[in-house]
C-alpha cells in the first residue's frame, strides 16, 4: 500500500460572483515533497493557498490531509491536523516582541493557551522551544525585538518561524521572499532549503532562482486551472508555459 | 540551556513580576479609608465602578471588543443580586453577590456566543442594542423589576453575620475593596496567562490567531463571560450598598460612562481603571457642585483632547512623560 | 369598525410623518458612515444644533418659518466643515473606539452648551396658521403639518435620487462608498467628496432638527434621546444606502407610532428585538453590500 499524500485537492472549485477563480484543482503532494506553484498574476494561486488552508470555504471539491478529509475543518482545526501556511504580506503581532509571536504560536500548539491561571512564563518548555526555532531561522539577535523594528527580511523569517512553531507537516509558503531586498533574500531561501526533510511544501513564488533551486515538482497555474504539472525541467521545456510566461513579458 | 533560552525565560518572567509602583493604588485605598472617614460612601461607590471599568478593560483593553453596552452585565448583576432579597427575601449578602456575578456571567455567556461572531460598526450596534432590549424588557416587566419606579425592599444581613452595615458605611467599603482586590487578583492572573497572551494575539492580528490554530470565537467568548461575571459583581454590590435598583443601571449612558473612564484612564493595563475612574468621579462630584452643564461640557471636551492627544489615557501620558524626561539625562 | 379604520389611518399617518422625519435626520448619517466608515454618534447633535438655530432665527430676529428652516440647514452645513476638517478628518484611520469617544464627547459639549444659553427645558416654535390644523387632501382631513413633514421628505428623497444617480458628484460618492481606494485611484478628490457629504449630511439633520420641534419637541438632550434611533435606521438600513435609510426610517417611524399606541409598556422592547433579530440575521443591514 502506498501511503497517502500529506495533502491532496480533489477537483477543487471557487467563484467570487461570475467570476470562476479556481476551476477544478487537482495537486497532490506527497510527504516530505518540494513543490512550487507558479503562475502570472492573478491566476489565483492565493485563492488556493486560502481554500488549502480554510480561510475560504471551497465551492466545490475536496481537501485531504494525510489522506483525511478536513474540507468541512475550520481553517484552526486544520492547523491542528499539521496544516500550515505563511502569508504574502506579514500577518504577525506587530507590537510584541519575536519571542512572543513565537511563543503565542507554541502555546496554541501544546493547548496551553486554554489556561487561564498558570502564569505564560511558567512553562519553560514552551520558551524553550520558540527560542530553539528561533535560533534554527538565524533570528537569536533579535528575540527580544518588537516586530515592528525588524527589518522586513527578518520579519518574513518570524513568519516561516510562527509556522514551525506549529510542528506542521504540510507547510503552504505564500511568496515568502515578496518584498524583501535582494540582498537580503538570501537568508530566507537558506531557511527555507534547511525546512526539515519530513515536511511537505509548497511554496508560491514569482522568483524563478528561488523555485528552480528549491522544487522537485512544479504546478503551473492560469486563470484558476492548472495548466501544466512536471519537473522544473519538463516546464522549462513546455511550450505552453512559455507561452504564457512570454505572453506576460516575462522569462522562465 | 542556553545563554539565549535565559534571557527569554527572564524576559517572560520580568512583564509579569509584581512592580513596586502596583502598591500605590492599594495604599492610596486604605489611605483614603482613614483620611476621608466622611466620603466613604462615595468611595464605596467609587470601588463599585473600578471593578466595572476593570471588567470592561478585560474585554476592551485585552481582547479588543469594543462594545456600547456593557452595563447589560452590571444591570443584570443588579437585578439578580437585588430581586434574590426583594421577592425571595434571601438576605446573606455574599451569596446573592455571587448570585449577581453569576447571572451576569450567564448572560454574558449566551449574548457573547451569538454577538462574538459579528465585528465593527454592526458588533457596536448590537451590543447597544441588546442593553437598551434589556433595559426596555425591565421596563416592561414591572412585576419583577418594579419598572420605572424601580426595584425596592432589598435588605441584607450583617455581612459574615456580625459586620453590620452601618451608618457611615466603614463595613460597605471594606466589602467593596475586598471583592475589588479579589476580581484584580483574578484579572491580573488571566492577563499573564497563557489564555491571556492568546488574548493579545486576537487584539493584534485576529487572521494570524485563526493561522496558528487558535479557536478565536471560542476564546472570545470565554474573556467576555469573564467580563461579564466581573461586571455582575460590580451591579451586584451596587444594588447591596443603595439598597434601591432603577432601570438606569441598564441605561446606554452607564455603558458610555464606564467606557469614559477606562479609556480615561488608559486601556489594557488594568490600573488605568483605577486612575480612570477616581479621576472622573471626583471630578464629576467637585464640578457638578459648580454647575452641571460645567461638568457636561468638561467631560465632553477632556474626551476630544483625550481621543486626539492622549489616546493612551493619563497612565499612558504619564509613561511617556516619564520617557520623555529618561532621555533628556 | 369605522373608528377602528381610522385610527388605523391615524397611525398610519402619524407613523409615516415620523418616519420621513427620521429619514431627513438620519440620512446624511447613513452617507457618512458608508463613505468614510466613521461612527459619528454627534450626528444627533448637528440635528439638535439645527433645531436651535432656528429656535434663535424665529424667535430671536423674526424670521418666517420656511426660510428660518433652509438657512438652519444652511447654516449648520457650514459650522459643520471644519468639524470635519480639523476633528474628524485625522481620525478616519483609527478604529470605531476614537469615532466613538470623540463623538460622544462632541454630544456632551453641545449638550452642555445649549442648556447654558437655552435653558434645559423644551423650546417651542409658532408655526404659520396654514402648518396648523388640518388640511383636506380630498380623502379626508390630515394634521396639515405633519403633510408638510411628509412632503419635505418627499422632495429630499426625490432630490437626494437625482443627486446620487443623475450628477457626477452623487456618481463620485457612489464609488467611493463602494470602494475608496479604487475612487482615489481613479482621480477622485476622496478628502473633498468628505466634506461635502459630511456638510450636506450635517446640513440635512440640522433641517430635520427644525422640522422635529413640533412633532417630537426639542431639547438639550435631544441628540442622547435619539441617538440610538438614527443608528437604528442607520444599521438596519444598511450603511451608504438612501434606499436603506428610507425603508429603515419608515418601518421605525410606523413601529413605533403603532406601539405606543397600541402596546405602550412593550412598543419599545419590539422595535429593539425587531433590530437585534435584522442585524443578527443581515450584519450589514437590509440594503447594505456584504
Amino acid at each position: 500500500m502506498t501511503q497517502a499524500p500529506a495533502l491532496e485537492t480533489i477537483g477543487l472549485g471557487k467563484s467570487f460572483g461570475a467570476l470562476e477563480v479556481t476551476r477544478d484543482v487537482h495537486l497532490s503532494l506527497a510527504p516530505g515533497a518540494r513543490h512550487a506553484l507558479i503562475g502570472p498574476n492573478g491566476a489565483g494561486k492565493t485563492t488556493l493557498v486560502n481554500l488549502m488552508s480554510g480561510a475560504l470555504t471551497p465551492a466545490r471539491g475536496q481537501v485531504l490531509l494525510g489522506g483525511r478529509d478536513v474540507t468541512a475543518l475550520s481553517q484552526a482545526g486544520r492547523v491542528k491536523q499539521g496544516l500550515a501556511r505563511t502569508y504574502q504580506i506579514n500577518q504577525l503581532f506587530r507590537d510584541l516582541s519575536v519571542l512572543e509571536n513565537v511563543v503565542i504560536s507554541v502555546s496554541e500548539r501544546l493547548g496551553a493557551s486554554w489556561n487561564l491561571w498558570r502564569r505564560a512564563s511558567a512553562r519553560a518548555e514552551v520558551i524553550d522551544e520558540a527560542v530553539e526555532i528561533l535560533g534554527q531561522l538565524q533570528l537569536d539577535d533579535h528575540i527580544l525585538t518588537p516586530v515592528r523594528e525588524l527589518p522586513y527580511g527578518r520579519q518574513r523569517l518570524v513568519e516561516i518561524a510562527m509556522t514551525l512553531a506549529q510542528r506542521p507537516s504540510v507547510l503552504l509558503l505564500d511568496e515568502p521572499a515578496a518584498g524583501v531586498p535582494s540582498a537580503e533574500s538570501h537568508i530566507i531561501l537558506d531557511v527555507i532549503a534547511a525546512l526539515p526533510d519530513h515536511i511537505a511544501v509548497l511554496i508560491i513564488e514569482h522568483d524563478m532562482d528561488i523555485v528552480f533551486r528549491f522544487a522537485e515538482a512544479i504546478t503551473v497555474l492560469v486563470a484558476g486551472g492548472i495548466l501544466a504539472e512536471g519537473t522544473p525541467d519538463e516546464i522549462a521545456g513546455d511550450e505552453r508555459v512559455r507561452a504564457v510566461y512570454l505572453g506576460q513579458g516575462g522569462d522562465v | 540551556m542556553t545563554h539565549q533560552a535565559d534571557i527569554a525565560r527572564r524576559y517572560m518572567v520580568a512583564r509579569e513580576n509584581w512592580h513596586w509602583g502596583e502598591a500605590l493604588p492599594w495604599l492610596a485605598i486604605v489611605a483614603a479609608f482613614f483620611v476621608f472617614p466622611d466620603y466613604l460612601a462615595l468611595g464605596t461607590q467609587i470601588i463599585i465602578a473600578i471593578i466595572f471599568a476593570l471588567s470592561l478593560d478585560l474585554i476592551l483593553g485585552y481582547a479588543g471588543i469594543i462594545t456600547l453596552g456593557h452595563a447589560a452585565y452590571f444591570g443584570a448583576g443588579a437585578y439578580a443580586t437585588g430581586m434574590l432579597s426583594a421577592h425571595l427575601g434571601w438576605s446573606e449578602p455574599i451569596s446573592a453577590l455571587l448570585f449577581g456575578g453569576l447571572v451576569g456571567g450567564a448572560l454574558g455567556l449566551v449574548t457573547g456566543w451569538i454577538l462574538l461572531r459579528y465585528h465593527g460598526l454592526t458588533l457596536l450596534m448590537l451590543t447597544l442594542a441588546t442593553a437598551i432590549l434589556l433595559q426596555e424588557g425591565a421596563n416592561a416587566a414591572e412585576d419583577w423589576t418594579g419598572g420605572f419606579d424601580g426595584l425596592v425592599g432589598i435588605s441584607f444581613q450583617p455581612l459574615l453575620g456580625s459586620f453590620e452595615f452601618d451608618l457611615w458605611g466603614k463595613t460597605y467599603f471594606c466589602y467593596a475593596v475586598a471583592v475589588l482586590l479579589l476580581c484584580f487578583l483574578f484579572a491580573r492572573a488571566v492577563v499573564h496567562s497563557a489564555f491571556g497572551r492568546s488574548l493579545a494575539g486576537i487584539k493584534g492580528n485576529v487572521e494570524r490567531m485563526h493561522g496558528v490554530g487558535t479557536p478565536v470565537h471560542g476564546r472570545l467568548v470565554a474573556i467576555y463571560t469573564i467580563s461579564a461575571a466581573m461586571a455582575g459583581l460590580a451591579g451586584g454590590l451596587f444594588a447591596e450598598s443603595n439598597a434601591y435598583v432603577t432601570l438606569d443601571v441598564l441605561s446606554f449612558s452607564r455603558s458610555g460612562t464606564v467606557l469614559i473612564m477606562l479609556v480615561l484612564g488608559g486601556t489594557g493595563r488594568l490600573y488605568g481603571a483605577f486612575v480612570g475612574t477616581v479621576a472622573y468621579m471626583v471630578l464629576e462630584d467637585e464640578l457638578a457642585k459648580l454647575s452641571p452643564e460645567f461638568w457636561e461640557f468638561g467631560i465632553g471636551l477632556l474626551l476630544v483632547v483625550v481621543v486626539l492627544f492622549f489616546r493612551r489615557g493619563l497612565l499612558g501620558a504619564l509613561e511617556d512623560a516619564r520617557a520623555r524626561m529618561g532621555g533628556l539625562k | 369598525m369605522e373608528q377602528i379604520a381610522r385610527a388605523a389611518i391615524a397611525i398610519l399617518f402619524d407613523g409615516v410623518a415620523y418616519g420621513m422625519l427620521l429619514f431627513i435626520m438620519s440620512v446624511g448619517l447613513s452617507i457618512t458612515m458608508g463613505l468614510m466608515g466613521f461612527a459619528n454618534l454627534a450626528h444627533g447633535a448637528f440635528a439638535m444644533a439645527g433645531g436651535y438655530v432656528l429656535v434663535g432665527l424665529m424667535v430671536g430676529i423674526g424670521v418666517p418659518f420656511i426660510p428660518a428652516l433652509v438657512m438652519a440647514g444652511v447654516i449648520v452645513a457650514v459650522i459643520s466643515i471644519p468639524f470635519e476638517r480639523y476633528l474628524y478628518r485625522p481620525l478616519y484611520q483609527a478604529d470605531e473606539l476614537d469615532h466613538v469617544l470623540l463623538s460622544i464627547g462632541l454630544v456632551f459639549m453641545a449638550t452642555a452648551a445649549i442648556t447654558f444659553v437655552y435653558g434645559p427645558s423644551t423650546v417651542s416654535i409658532t408655526v404659520p396658521d396654514y402648518l396648523n390644523g388640518q388640511i383636506d387632501l380630498g380623502i379626508g382631513l390630515f394634521p396639515a403639518y405633519r403633510t408638510f413633514t411628509i412632503a419635505v421628505g418627499a422632495v429630499l428623497i426625490l432630490a437626494l435620487w437625482y443627486g446620487f444617480e443623475g450628477t457626477i458628484i452623487g456618481a463620485k460618492i457612489r464609488a467611493a462608498v463602494d470602494n475608496r481606494r479604487m475612487a482615489q485611484s481613479i482621480g477622485i478628490n476622496v478628502d473633498r467628496l468628505f466634506v461635502i457629504a459630511f456638510a450636506l449630511g450635517s446640513g440635512l439633520a440640522a433641517l430635520g432638527g427644525g422640522l422635529a420641534i413640533e412633532i417630537i419637541g426639542m431639547e438639550p438632550t435631544f441628540a442622547l434621546t435619539y441617538l440610538v434611533f438614527f443608528l437604528i435606521v442607520v444599521a438596519v438600513g444598511g450603511l451608504g444606502s438612501i434606499r436603506g435609510a428610507f425603508v429603515a426610517a419608515l418601518l421605525l417611524g410606523l413601529i413605533d407610532t403603532a406601539g405606543k399606541y397600541l402596546w405602550p409598556d412593550g412598543g419599545a422592547f419590539f422595535i429593539y428585538a425587531v433590530t437585534v433579530a435584522i442585524l443578527l440575521i443581515k450584519p450589514m443591514g437590509l440594503f447594505g453590500k456584504a
